[in-house]
């Protein structure tokens, strides 16, 4: 194992204490986030752990930041921010719990999803071992993809304990707009003349877009539109998850909002739960990162939850 | 006709997927030993499969009879991934070559693995009258190397910096698993349903199964565009320039660079009108629309120009902006004209220590009395050490072998990284200590593991192990970074 940084010392410390004595652990954040029914084993953990929390390192140049894992968002968004740069993670809760539920916010359309934000992870895994995965360059093909598998994980592969995360510069400037009467045909066209927006909600007749950009540019784009300015509108609380042509549809069909061109609809109840292939993949990737379910036995594992559909 | 069941494999497959499809003759045997790099294998059996069931029949066959299997793309690849060993059966994919749907509202295509790069981005151009639109991702050999082998190495190429790499351009994988099963991993819903396994398939390096079919995310292409040349009397100062430009808070489209040596080669090659005098060239692409493009080119020069550049050169035309690429992605066709043959690496590095791992580089170089051209992607601070030397030299292999582990090591204690695009493969793989300790390592083999329990798909890859590694000899021609 290499050496541990003074910072993840305790984390790993109590991770290995509590599976060396066969205990469960679970590691927790803000707990701003949900888990869906589906995702829950109604157990309780033993013992209890927190990611440290704070920028570590913050370059701009090189548009990378290190963090704990149990940084709160809106503290690293504000040391970005005093040098016009920001990460696309969403919510307000720690930048662990962000990239272990893995969903993005409704800017996902320009800025792309949650797991491409993160560059780097160390890992505690089910031995109380620190791993490394990925490495803290934009650009790095230096072996396996294991940070992609963990994104969205839940904690079931390990717990994140540090990260580098790719940052953004910050446009210089970023509106919202609403459409008014816009049919389906219409978000069809729009989404064909419109340059590179960061989002594009519809809810069956309005149609909230926002740009990114120089000023001139968002003038330039949005005054034959018949756009006004607007806020980000309200939305229902969960999210489901389809195709980008069934998420219109599914609106047309019953309300909520869809994340055009992307395939998220927001809707007021929550998203059943989907099939999972690759059942024998799902379960053997339990057996090697959490095979006797010590990590956040809170929650079911993948490979547990992909065989009760099979 | 039933199949005896100790038919032999080859026998098999030809009965199977097609006698027309398997290929046990010396010429394709050769042929298919090697990808670009310098580390041959050997096989006795090419497929040349051309649906998903025939990759079925040619993973069930290979597991039936224990065999491993090598797929392919181009074989343009540069670290010994896509070498057979063991008598490895190859499987190329460049025969599923359609493009099977284009959605260019929601802008997105679904593609067979053999899907040339360029041919891709030739295809769905024209859905979209008003923008246009491409596939990202375009590594130097767009023109010959396939999206399959694109997503086995999460390729990258220039225009990386601003867009991301090949694993944000793939939404999701049709794979054939080593137990012959078909999943679909990822696809066009916008969350998977269970872990990111599209995620890990990328850059996977065709070890943990064969994708057979592919859901590609398609951009749009900008409405503007500008593309500049500045050059330097000291490469530092081009390296300052990009540092310097990011943190002002702008991502260029691309941020390329040429040190003298190449310079002059390139120039002497394509007659770009590049500066021979000059110790670097920065290429700078700016696009999307037209007030940013105006706004971020104006600063672009001026933090040039506050870094000591000589000359700002902005392309006037189509054919001027052709031309001056054309010298940055034919780099290495000019090298032949120096030494016979070459050897490339590929570290990256912090943006902020390009300078000083280049004057590591220009010194580890001379040190082994060898020469040394960079062409190289500062943007990601992505480092092509181009080493040329002329084989028939005694001994010059050991120094060439010597001078490039210094390299690596230089660029991974400088915070960097052992590979930015070419991959692990063969090459690199007994360097991943460098990085990886063996906790992290097991981990990566664990995720193996689980979707290639048999070890089956391109064993000895990537993962260090005790087992012989690639020499480097002469270097095909055709080659690209």
């Amino acid at each position: 194992m290499a050496e541990i940084p003074a910072r993840l010392r305790p984390m790993v410390d109590e991770v290995r204490g509590a599976v060396e004595s066969d205990r469960t652990v679970a590691v927790q954040g803000r707990s701003t986030g949900r888990l869906l029914a589906h995702e829950i084993t109604g157990r309780v953990p033993d013992v209890t752990v927190r990611a440290p929390g704070g920028v570590i390192d913050f370059q701009p140049d090189e548009m990378i930041v290190r963090c704990g894992a149990g940084t709160d968002l809106d503290d690293l968004r504000a040391v970005l921010a005093e040098r016009g740069q920001r990460v696309d993670l969403p919510g307000s809760g720690t930048v662990g719990g962000a990239v272990a539920r893995g969903w993005s916010d409704v800017h996902r359309l320009g800025r792309g999803p949650v797991r491409d934000a993160v560059l780097e992870a160390l890992v505690v895994d089910h031995r109380g071992r620190l791993v490394r995965a990925g490495g803290p360059t934009v650009k790095n093909v230096t072996g396996f993809d294991l940070v992609r598998v963990m994104v969205g994980a839940l904690g079931t592969l390990g717990f994140f304990g540090e990260f580098v995360l790719r940052t953004r510069p910050r446009p210089l400037d970023a509106r919202w707009f609403v459409i008014d009467d816009v049919d389906r045909r219409r978000v069809d066209e729009l989404q064909r003349r419109l340059f590179r927006p960061s989002s594009l909600l519809w809810d069956g007749s309005r149609l909230w877009v926002h740009l990114e950009g120089h000023p001139l540019d968002i003038d330039e784009a949005t005054t034959s539109l018949g756009a006004r300015p607007s806020d980000l509108p309200a939305l229902p609380s969960y999210r489901w998850s389809m195709t980008p042509n069934d998420a219109l549809e599914a609106v047309v069909a019953s309300h909520g909002v869809a994340e055009v061109g992307v395939g998220v609809v927001h809707r007021d109840r929550p998203d059943p739960s989907r099939p999972i292939p690759a059942v024998d993949v799902h379960r053997r990737l339990d057996a090697e990162f959490n095979p006797r379910h010590l990590l956040n036995p809170h929650i079911v594992r993948f490979g547990d939850r992909a065989a009760s559909h099979a | 006709m039933s199949r005896s069941p100790v038919a032999s494999l080859d026998e098999r497959l030809a009965h199977e997927i097609g006698i027309e499809r398997v290929r046990t003759g010396t010429v394709e045997t050769t042929l298919y030993s090697h990808d670009a790099s310098s580390m041959s294998g050997s096989t006795s059996l090419v497929c040349f499969p051309e649906s998903t069931e025939h990759v079925q029949s040619i993973v069930r066959a290979c597991r039936d009879h224990r065999r491993s299997f090598v797929v392919r793309g181009a074989g343009t690849g540069l670290a010994g991934g896509a070498t057979p060993l063991d008598d490895a059966v190859v499987v190329s994919v460049i025969r599923m070559n359609r493009i099977l749907s284009v959605d260019p509202v929601n802008r997105r295509a679904w593609v067979e693995p053999g899907v040339l790069n360029l041919d891709l981005t030739r295809g769905v151009s024209d859905h979209d009258p008003l923008f246009g639109l491409h596939f990202a991702p375009d590594p130097s050999s767009q023109q010959s190397c396939t999206i399959g082998g694109n997503v086995g190495n999460n390729s990258g190429g220039p225009h990386c910096l601003a867009e991301g790499v090949t694993t944000s351009h793939v939404l999701g994988v049709e794979v054939v698993l080593t137990d012959g099963t078909v999943v679909m991993l990822g696809g066009d819903e916008s969350d998977h349903a269970g872990l990111d396994l599209r995620g890990a398939m990328v850059g996977s390096e065709g070890m943990f199964g064969v994708v057979t079919k592919i859901c590609v995310r398609l951009t749009q292409n900008p409405p503007c565009v500008e593309t500049m040349l500045f050059d330097y009397v000291d490469v530092a100062d081009g390296a300052a320039t990009v540092s310097a430009v990011i943190a002002a808070g702008m991502v260029p489209a691309a941020l390329e660079m040429m040190d003298r040596l190449c310079i002059r080669a390139v120039e002497d090659y394509v007659q770009a009108g590049l500066p021979t005098d000059a110790g670097a060239v920065l290429l700078v692409e700016v696009t999307g629309s037209r007030h940013q493009v105006a706004h971020d080119t104006e600063r672009i020069i001026e933090i040039a120009r506050s870094h000591r550049c000589r000359t700002v050169r902005r392309a006037e035309s189509e054919a001027e902006r052709a031309l001056l690429w054309k010298g940055r992605k034919t780099a290495f066709g000019a090298v032949a004209r120096i030494k016979p043959n070459y050897y490339l690496h590929d570290t990256v590095v912090p943006r902020r220590r390009l300078p000083e791992v280049l004057e590591q580089i220009y010194r580890i170089v001379a040190d082994h009395d060898l020469l040394v051209l960079n062409v190289f992607h500062a943007g990601d601070g992505n480092l092509h050490p181009l080493i040329v030397f002329d084989k028939r030299e005694p001994g010059v292999m050991d120094r060439v072998h010597a001078a490039g582990e210094l390299i690596v090591r230089a660029s991974v204690a400088a915070g960097g990284v052992l590979s930015g695009e070419h991959g692990i493969g063969l090459e690199k793989r007994d360097y991943m200590p460098l990085m990886f300790d063996d906790d992290d390592l097991a981990a990566q083999a664990a995720l193996r593991r689980a979707f290639d329990p048999l070890d089956l798909a391109n064993p000895h890859k990537v993962l260090p192990s005790p087992s012989s590694c690639g020499d480097a000899a002469h270097v095909t021609d055709g080659m690209w970074i």
